[in-house]
């Protein structure tokens, strides 16, 4: 039962941001670049002030695998580089925490892309 | 016959805005939330099977990007990623794969221009500006967090 | 002869010999595929890369014209042909290969008409016998430098049109030709309109003030009704565009619902092929009035046909500045009788 509650927790917290990003681009005809854009951005924000540190304890995956999950990756790294290590930390934490993403998408991106073919959707 | 639009810009702007279908929001948040929350719960899943096998949190959040974000450059490859989009909106665009997918998408299609100037130079077209206000962002709030932590 | 304001009156009224239409598998699925006299299955046609196979769409469809009337490439004065692409080279790399002169022209959209009118004209001023107008359009290679990879997954808005793959070619003769065909009576090259549209998900509504602007100029400067023409034409205000372009006229106490017609609406089936607004594109009118409304020329089903291309003239970087849609129309008129 407790993991049927932490799932339904994930799949609504997942749910919900991307529902907000729906919104924005219906009603505001954000593209979605810009649309990742404000959400990571929100995300590393709202993680240092405090706020998205309890929505991934609540939603877990639901909140760390939405691009604002990134930020919050981003500045989570960023604080505890700091605390390690001091002023060189602000340069550092961001991209450290998130290394695995960013070497991933860079190396997969490539390697899908030389054995794919563009076509219509 | 008057051959102007006897309009203002601003007039004629809500003239086609009130002729226009409007999309269907209902349905689109509706699939929206059900495919970003399958989505979240397939990360989740990979999540706690890396757990199980004796994984530390942090690890396991890092398998959980990279497995996710694989996902995401594979179903674009095979132009699954695509179709899914088109149905899913947000849903598919807002959790990491829809990142993976903003970066193999350009670099598939510029393939044509060359490995390098092609390929490579366009990888980030999409995606690139995620990575640049992210970083800087994370930049700024380590700044931040340095200076109010001179003073405590 | 000019008339009017911006219209021009042909004195010696040249004829418009042939025509010839080539379309991609998605305009095939759609309710005029059976006009349609080539078209690929496969969106690459054999070639490495979209703007290639554009290429060749207009270098198949061309050759397919020339085949149908008794001339070979050499006998063809003049060439005037664009596309959507930057510096159009759909266009120069397919003429590349043919061996006439030729005017390489950019209207967006309405290069239909633009290239049609300036084919009849010089044959009217008698400085060519035969002359060749020709546009082309392909999805994959307009999505690629107007919007979106075509991988990414994104949503189409509500409001967008679907560039048709497709390429059209019509050869323009002087009217002692004797074989029958229709006449090219008149023409009304169009003023740029712009309503501040900023949307370049919908071009429909950006283009048909420029409609409205050409046609109703057409019509005061010839003096003619709206319903002197079996068929008004318009390339590809969409299924939106066309709506608003008659709502405009209705404002000036003219009814067109009955005789408008819009290429973009009628070339694919809206509902089911999931295309929004319809198409839109350089191929659009090219493809459509090539075949359809051609066929119908021809067989006497319509005798005066009025067709106006609109173009929208922004690119992707005009419009990251934060530029309005400009937009034009083009006005020919087709008639069976002088």
């Amino acid at each position: 039962m407790d993991i049927f509650i932490m799932y339904l927790k994930v799949f609504l917290t997942g749910g919900i941001i991307c529902s907000i990003g729906q919104i924005l681009i219906d009603k505001t005809k954000l593209t979605p670049a810009r649309i990742l854009v404000i959400f990571v951005t929100l995300g590393t924000i709202l993680t240092a002030i405090g706020i998205y540190g309890p929505i991934v304890e609540f939603g877990g995956a639901g909140a760390t695998v939405p691009i604002s999950g990134f930020g919050y990756c981003l500045a989570n790294g960023v604080i505890k580089e700091v605390d390690a290590i001091g002023f060189l930390g602000i340069f550092i934490g961001g991209v450290k925490a998130t290394a695995a993403g960013i070497a991933s998408a860079v190396v997969f991106g490539f390697l899908a892309s030389l054995i794919a073919k563009p076509s219509i959707k | 016959m008057n051959s102007n639009v006897n309009m203002s810009n601003q007039e004629y702007s809500d003239f086609v805005d009130s002729k226009a279908k409007k999309s269907n929001l209902g349905k689109n948040i509706f699939m929206a939330f059900l495919v970003g929350g399958i989505i979240c719960s397939i990360g989740q899943v990979i999540s706690d099977i890396a757990m199980h096998y004796g994984v530390q949190k942090q690890d396991a959040t890092c398998i959980t990007t990279i497995v996710l974000i694989f996902l995401g450059a594979f179903l674009t490859a095979i132009n699954l990623y695509a179709k899914i989009g088109k149905v899913a909106g947000a849903g598919s665009i807002v959790p990491i794969t829809g990142f993976s997918n903003s970066i193999v998408s350009p670099a598939i299609e510029f393939k044509t221009e060359g490995y390098i100037l092609g390929l490579g130079a366009n990888m980030f077209k999409v995606a690139g500006p995620v990575l640049v206000y992210g970083i800087t962002t994370s930049v700024i709030v380590g700044f931040v967090y340095w200076i109010i932590k001179l003073f405590m | 002869m000019k008339l009017g304001k911006q219209s021009i009156k042909f004195e010696n009224t040249p004829k418009l010999l042939n025509t010839s239409s080539i379309v991609g598998p998605k305009e095939m699925q759609g309710p005029l595929a059976m006009y349609f006299e080539a078209h690929t299955d496969d969106i690459f046609f054999g070639e490495k890369s979209f703007e290639k196979a554009e290429s060749k769409l207009m270098k198949t469809c061309i050759n397919n014209l020339l085949s149908k009337v008794p001339t070979d490439n050499s006998n063809i004065d003049y060439i005037f042909a664009g596309d959507l692409l930057n510096q159009c080279i759909s266009s120069g790399y397919c003429i590349r290969d043919l061996n006439i002169p030729f005017f390489g022209l950019y209207g967006a959209c309405s290069t239909f008409c633009e290239s049609l009118m300036l084919a009849s004209l010089f044959v009217d001023a008698g400085y060519a016998t035969k002359t060749v107008a020709a546009t082309s359009s392909h999805f994959c290679s307009a999505e690629r430098q107007f919007r979106m990879p075509l991988e990414h997954g994104n949503q189409m808005s509500s409001t967008a049109q679907c560039t048709v793959t497709g390429s059209g070619a019509a050869i323009v003769v002087p009217k002692d030709i004797s074989i029958q065909s229709p006449y090219i009576t008149c023409i009304t090259p169009g003023k740029i309109v712009d309503m501040g549209i900023t949307d370049i998900a919908n071009m429909g509504a950006a283009m048909a003030p420029a409609a409205f602007n050409t046609i109703a100029t057409h019509l005061t400067d010839t003096s003619r009704r709206a319903d002197y023409y079996d068929a008004i034409i318009t390339g590809d205000l969409g299924t939106l565009g066309s709506e608003v372009l008659v709502d405009l006229f209705k404002k000036e106490g003219v009814d067109i619902s009955s005789n408008h017609y819009d290429c973009g609406a009628m070339i694919y089936d809206i509902e089911k092929q999931d295309v929004k607004c319809g198409g839109s594109g350089c191929g659009c009118m090219a493809s459509v009035f090539s075949s359809y409304f051609f066929e119908q020329l021809k067989t006497k089903k319509m005798n005066k046909v009025l067709i106006v291309a609109t173009g929208a003239l922004m690119s992707p970087l005009a419009c990251q500045q934060g530029e309005t849609i400009p937009s034009i129309a083009h006005a020919v008129a087709i008639e069976n009788e002088v």
